[in-house]
Parts: structure tokens; sequence; C-alpha cells
């Protein structure tokens, strides 16, 4: 398809979002030898296509849950960054108050209800967010995104199963990137096995596309986001991806011989957001200068965020035993 | 005059009242609107609260207990219902990792207000995985609330509080107490989560039960009055937050300390009760406080192994003596020979 039949603002913003999540990843990269950053970071860098094409069809009503991995996933719902960095930071002025750090992130303004890193434990969360909308006669979508070693988990299974049971309007969306941590598939699933048939098994309505190219990811999500608000019930998408750098933090893991170089670089050549920048461009969508003044506009709200950050004051003593109980 | 109920009618009139009260209150568990209703707990509630109020489940613990937090996130007040506290063991992952949390990792924003009822099995034959009480590996767990009634009027005045809370409730039935009547108000009433209760009081000793081990102790210190010793009974009620103050106190006065649970002996909730006297009450103790609790291993199916398995009113006041160097009189044996030790009551004819 030519991106002229979509609307050109909507495939500017498209590009605009990834290339946000990729300079703020980044950014992370570049700052976290600094040792401030004292958490882990899970990044998704050659992962931006798929929050960015889903997330493009949600209201800031409807609600996201994510993993470990979901920077992206915060930042294409909407998640305030400077809230984001100062959490990573660990400061008070975090979106947990310093309390949860990058494998906690939430922005209840932007419907961004929870991101928490037991693989699978937020999608029957997601599920239950989506149930009370029903018996709560709200118009709302929930998204769950999670990655291929979630549906190695029963809690998976028994999700789908619910939200077929109920119809519920959820989307799972699962973010094939070949491994959980350094295992890859191979050891993990059987041959000749496609993760999203998995969930055809349950009866709920399942594809399958390259999540790697956001206009795919972005047609695919338009419908299955539409038929929830219907209330036709979920559906399942599976998008296949490669994350560039190891599974947590900021270098590259070639060293460790768990990833083929060339499997590596075959994706790299696949870049999305090079790839949607390159089709802009042949379109007449969007110049180059028009491009480089989107990544200028980002690189300033990034440092700017930092050092939000950097200057945020670290949370007082008094509260380590806040919070435990809700009044 | 008064109005008695039985326990579980106790239950089942609190779960009533708060869905009455509030729309948002709904409950959801295996077999909750079955023609058993969770042994009468929940019978017929659907019939009036319609079947997404009162709502069967797939057979998936783990997923449910994310969907009734993610309802509760989204504004939703459940009950989630288990048969055995056994089947509740598959949700842990939910429970200890998301709805203890929740709160706290989030800085404050949000919580999780829902209860999760548990209850303990017993007798004819319930076994190694129909009977365990964790209510320890519960209260062990910061960000839970976890409570467990003696009785009726506790049964109901807790579970309305723990609806009516904003944290995550586990609220832990014993199977033993269903059928045990108490007076209980028609009306909507509160029980105090963290507030304990002193059931008997007493001058010579302080015993603090848990759950059914509360009717136990009731029943040695029968026994004890008839050997001419007072003892203070306490009923914990909640396990957590704990009720520190009622228990130094009793213990500050009488000086001696048993602590009489329906759960395991090693790192249970009794080692707590004991751990709290030593402390915070390591002047006034005149004896070393005892443990009366499971011993260390899984729960035997035959009547003929159980009996030796679960402490009753006689292993409470033997303690009781032997920390009081009183020796038992003759005039009153301790225990009336019992037909059979696997069930509450002779009403009690099994399979439950």
């Amino acid at each position: 398809m030519r991106l002229v039949m979509m609307e050109a603002p909507i495939a500017r913003k498209l590009h605009e979002q990834m290339l946000r999540i990729r300079t703020v990843e980044e950014k992370i990269c570049e700052l976290y030898s600094e040792q401030e950053m004292r958490c882990p970071v899970h990044l998704c860098v050659g992962q931006e296509a798929i929050p960015v094409g889903v997330c493009a069809h949600l209201a800031p009503e409807d609600y996201v849950l994510s993993g470990h991995r979901s920077h992206g996933h915060y930042l294409a719902k909407g998640g305030d960054l400077k809230a984001m960095m100062a959490e990573i930071y660990g400061r008070v002025t975090g979106c947990c108050m310093g309390k949860g750090g990058s494998m906690h992130l939430v922005d209840l303004d932007a419907g961004f209800l929870a991101a928490t890193p037991i693989v699978g434990s937020t999608v029957p969360i997601g599920v239950g967010a989506a149930l009370a909308s029903v018996m709560r006669g709200e118009d709302r979508v929930t998204v769950v995104f999670f990655g291929d070693a979630a549906v190695e988990e029963g809690v998976l299974c028994e999700s789908i199963n619910f939200a077929v049971l109920k119809k519920l309007p959820v989307v799972f969306v699962c973010e094939n990137n070949a491994y959980s941590v350094n295992s890859p598939l191979s050891v993990r699933q059987p041959p000749g096995h496609e993760i999203y048939e998995i969930a055809r098994g349950h009866g709920m309505e399942s594809s399958q596309a390259d999540g790697n190219d956001v206009i795919a990811v972005y047609e695919l999500a338009g419908k299955a986001v539409d038929k929830a608000r219907r209330g036709d019930g979920p559906t399942f998408l599976e998008f296949k991806t490669y994350r560039w750098l190891e599974h947590c933090g900021p270098n590259d893991d070639s060293h460790l011989e768990c990833r083929s170089d060339v499997e590596l670089q075959e994706w790299k050549e696949r870049c999305p957001v090079r790839m949607l920048e390159d089709r802009l461009l042949s379109e007449g969508i969007a110049s180059r200068e028009e491009m480089r003044l989107v990544a200028a506009n980002i690189t300033t709200e990034m440092e700017e965020a930092v050092r939000f950050a950097k200057s945020s004051a670290f949370p007082e003593p008094e509260l380590l035993l806040k919070h435990i109980y809700a009044p | 005059m008064p109005r008695e109920l039985k326990f579980f009618q106790a239950i089942h009139e609190a779960t009533r009242q708060c869905m009455e009260q509030d729309p948002a209150v709904y409950l959801v568990g295996l077999g909750a609107p079955d023609p058993k209703g969770i042994f009468g707990s929940t019978l017929d509630l659907h019939k009036i609260f319609g079947p997404q109020r009162v709502m069967d489940m797939p057979a998936s613990e783990n997923a449910m207990t994310g969907v009734v937090i993610g309802s509760a996130l989204a504004g939703m007040k459940p009950i989630l219902t288990h048969q055995r506290l056994d089947f509740a063991l598959l949700s842990v992952e939910q429970l200890v990792n998301q709805a203890s949390n929740w709160h706290y990792m989030f800085g404050g924003q949000k919580s999780i207000p829902i209860v999760v009822r548990m209850i303990v099995g017993r007798g004819w034959g319930q076994g190694p995985q129909h009977s365990q009480s964790l209510h320890a590996c519960f209260s062990h767990v910061p960000g839970l609330k976890v409570v467990m009634p003696s009785t009726p009027h506790d049964a109901k005045g807790l579970l309305i509080a723990a609806v009516e809370d904003s944290n995550p409730v586990i609220y832990i039935e014993h199977r033993w107490l269903y059928n045990i009547s108490g007076e209980v108000p028609v009306e909507p009433y509160r029980v105090e989560l963290g507030k304990a209760r002193v059931a008997r009081n007493g001058t010579d000793l302080t015993i603090v039960a848990s759950s059914y081990m509360t009717l136990e102790s009731l029943r040695a210190a029968e026994i004890l009055q008839n050997e001419g010793v007072s003892a203070e009974v306490i009923d914990v009620r909640t396990l957590k937050p704990l009720d520190r103050e009622t228990i130094l106190q009793s213990v500050c006065r009488t000086g001696r300390l048993i602590a009489a649970d329906i759960g395991w002996c090693t790192n249970g909730f009794s080692a707590e009760i004991l751990a709290l006297a030593a402390e915070q009450a390591f002047e006034s103790l005149k004896a070393a406080p005892v443990r009366v609790a499971l011993p260390d291993c899984p729960t035997p199916t035959s009547p003929a192994l159980a009996k030796h398995y679960y402490p009753r009113a006689i292993h409470v006041a033997a303690q009781a003596l032997k920390m009081l160097g009183v020796n038992p009189s003759e005039r009153h044996p301790a225990e009336p020979e019992l037909v059979h030790y696997d069930v509450p009551d002779p009403s009690f004819t099994g399979p439950f």
C-alpha cells in the first residue's frame, strides 16, 4: 500500500513517535554508564513500531498495560517523559516517586495503567480492567503488551480463555522478538509453531504481521481496536520484531554469542524508523528538513527531561514506610 | 430477642448487604452460583444480583485473581472465593507480586480493593491438599491484610470491613466454623480490621488463638477453670495488621502466654506471637511461652492419623497446667472420649 492512501499527518506522527522512543532509549544508553540510573533498564531499540502503531488508535481513556520492556508503550500511550526519566533516576518526582524504577511505570492521566516485570503477569490484570469497563458501561479499549515468552506462561492461556468467554474489549499484542533474556525460541517452543495460532485454539481471532513495518502494525491494530470498541470482543496480534541491545542494559550483547551477528545485521537493515523514513521521503510526505526539525525537537525535549530528572530530589527516608496500605 | 445466624449465613448476609449498598461490589468464584453455593455462603445470591455480579469462573485461579485485580483498578470491588485455600496457591503470583505491592510500588497511586476468601478444610479425610492453613505465609507479605474470623458476628463484621477497605484482604475461613451459631445483628456493621477480641477474661495466663483454635482455647479455659486456673483467651481476628497492644496488655498482666494456632509450628503465626512477647513483654514473663500448633508434617488423610495431628482443647489445657505447675486433678476428666475426631460435631456425616 502506498502511504498517500493514509493521511499524511498520521504517517508523520507515527514517524515522530518512533523517533522519540528511539531517541529516549539511545540517550539512556549514552548516560547509563554514569551509574546514576541505578535500576535495570530493558530497552526497546528496534521494536518501536509496535507500541507506536498500536497506541495511535487509542484515546487517553483507553488502558494500556505492559511488562518489563515498557518504555516504548508508556511513551506511545502518552506517558510523561519527565516522570519516566525521574523514575529511572530514582527521584521523588518520578511516576512512582522512585519506588518503581524502569520496570514499574504508570501514568494514569494517559491511561497507562501499569507496567510490571513478571512475564505475563499484567495480562490478566488488563483483562480485568476490560471486564470492569463492560460492567461499568464504559467505552474503553484495553491493550496488553507482552513478549514471546509470555505465551509460555499458563496465565496467558487462562487470560485468553476468559477474554473470549466474556467477549471483552481487549487487544492482546505479542511482540515476538525471538528471545527470552538469552534463550532463543528454539529451546522454548516447538518447531513449526506460530504463536498467534495458540489464540485461535481458544477461539480468539488472531493475526500476525511484520512488527518492524509500522504501517502494517497500524492497520492490523486499527481493526482490532475498532472491533473491541464495537463490542465484538478480543483479538490477538503477533508482531515479529527484534531487540538490538542486550536483554537488560545499554550494551550490544554479541560477545555472549547467543545471537548471530548476521541475524542482528539483517534486522538492523530492517530498522523500523528508517524504513518509514524512506517511505515518507520517497512518497513526498515529509522532507529531510522536516525530519531534521522533528529530531531536533525530540532531542531538546529529552535533554530537558534528563535535566529535570537529575535535578530532582531523591525521596526522603520517611517515604520508606509510606504507601504500604492505602487509606 | 437477639437473632442468631450460623457462620456461613453471616458471610452470606454480609455479602448480600455489601452488594446491595455498592453496585461496584461483585462476587466471583468457582461454583459461587451453583446449587451448593460455597457451602451455603453464596447460595442463590445470583438470583438476586444476576450472573454478572455473582459470577462463576474458569478453573484459572491465577488469571482470575489478575482479573479481579484489574477490575479493582478500574473501579470495581470484587470478592473472589476459593472453596479451599489450597487452590488459591495457584494465584500466589498475582497476590504477592501484584496486589500486595501495587499501592507501594506505584508511589501511592491506586490501590487494590479486593477480598479473597479462602476456606481451610479439615476432617473427613481432607488430607494434604484440602486442609492447609497458610495464613502465616500471607501475613508475611507487606501490603496484604489477613483476617480470620471465629464467630458469626465477626464473620459478618470483618467481611463488610474487608469489602470496604481500600487494600487486598485475605479472608480465611475455617470449615469447622461454618455450622456454629451466634448472635448477629441484622443491620450492616463493621468489625475494624486490626483489632483483636478478648473472648474470655482471665488472670493466670493468656491464650492467643487464631480461627478455629479460638473455640478449642475457650474449651481449654473451661477445663482450666475446673482446675482453678483462670485463662484469658484472645481471638486475634486480624493477623495483619496485628493488634499487638491487646496481646501485650494481656501478657503483661498474666505473665504467661500460649499461642494456639491452626497452622504449622515452625516459622508460623504462633512464633510471631511468642516473638512479640519475648521482645516487648520479657520482663513480665513468669514462664517460657509455649506454642500449640500443628506438627511439622503434611496433613494425613486417615482419621487414625489426623486424630494425632490436630491439637485440641485438652492439649492447650495440658500445656497451661504444665506452665503453671499444676497437676491435673482426677476429679475432672479433661476430655470426654469422642467416637470420631474427624468431624466438628456429630451432625457432620461427610463428605464435606
